[in-house]
């Protein structure tokens, strides 16, 4: 479990590449750095219900992530925050 | 030549694969007609109309506002809007020093329970691109909407199982106003972000 403000790294994971999958974590985020804001709750994991499996429930927590560090231009204030579930979270 | 059927399935007419859809959904004894008729009806009832009076309440009424912010989805049904099986909602508050942007960059996910369908740019492949991307210049050249230096622009991408609105700031020259006035103001983009309330 991640706690409010600490601080994770998205998964530069892509198994998009190793087959068909259905994932709620987007490109532009993978191998990201941003800080947990709280969790939201858990669900089952639509990466197994978009395909009729069955869903273990995995914990959701919205991440907050300086928008610079994304893409370079912009104000440095500006934020993006998602919903990032905790498997493809780590500790940087 | 032979069509795979995962492409096939794309190129079926829309129709008639959800009239299939239905139909072995009803034989299996999943869901009733009466069960998708009431899903339908909640659905297309649903419009901007209830989430500006969430927005209207939360105004005026301090107590709501608390609410509003803590749990969305008991703030929704506190003013009698159907929230059940539907996702959980949250609130995004604009200040004098935040602004919200709502886009959902993988798909279309939408507070439908509150705000009803999306506009049709909200599911347009620019949009979704373009408010993570460059959302300043999004909201300025497309709504006319500048958001100041000073002004933190945090964009919510709406990736899985929650749904977010946004309760904007209440503008000048509405004081006094009653909730249904207050209510009538608010329009869809000022609950995604996109622009703000105006007297």
């Amino acid at each position: 479990m991640f706690q409010p403000g600490e601080t994770v790294r998205v998964k530069d994971d892509w198994p998009e590449q190793r087959g068909p999958v259905h994932i709620r974590t987007p490109y532009y985020l993978r191998g990201a750095t941003g800080r947990v804001v709280r969790l939201l709750g858990s669900f089952p994991n639509p990466e197994d219900l978009a395909f009729a499996r069955p869903a273990a429930t995995k914990p959701l927590y919205h991440v907050r992530f300086p928008r610079q560090t994304l893409w370079p231009e912009g104000p440095p204030n500006d934020e993006v925050q998602v919903e990032i579930y905790e498997h493809w979270l780590e500790k940087p | 030549m032979t069509t795979a059927p995962s492409t096939a399935i794309l190129e079926t007419d829309g129709p008639r694969l959800l009239r299939a859809v239905r139909a072995l959904l009803e034989q299996k004894g999943l869901v009733n007609t009466q069960e998708l008729q009431e899903r339908l009806a909640l659905t297309d009832s649903a419009n901007p109309g209830q989430g500006a009076r969430m927005v209207a309440k939360a105004w005026t009424d301090p107590a709501y506002h608390a609410l509003m912010l803590a749990d969305g989805t008991k703030a929704a049904e506190a003013m009698g809007i159907p929230m059940r099986g539907m996702p959980p909602l949250g609130v995004l508050e604009n200040t004098p020093e935040l602004h919200h942007l709502v886009v959902c960059t993988l798909c279309s996910c939408y507070p439908r329970a509150v705000l009803g369908y999306p506009p049709f740019w909200y599911k347009s492949a620019a949009f979704r691109a373009r408010a993570v991307r460059d959302p300043r210049g999004l909201l300025a050249s497309e709504w006319k909407t500048v958001i100041p230096d000073g002004v933190t622009l945090r964009v919510v991408d709406s990736t899985a199982d929650y749904r977010w609105m946004v309760l904007p700031m209440r503008p000048p020259g509405t004081e006094g106003w009653d909730e249904a006035r207050l209510a009538a103001m608010v329009r869809e983009g000022d609950m995604i972000g996109v622009t703000v309330p105006r007297a």
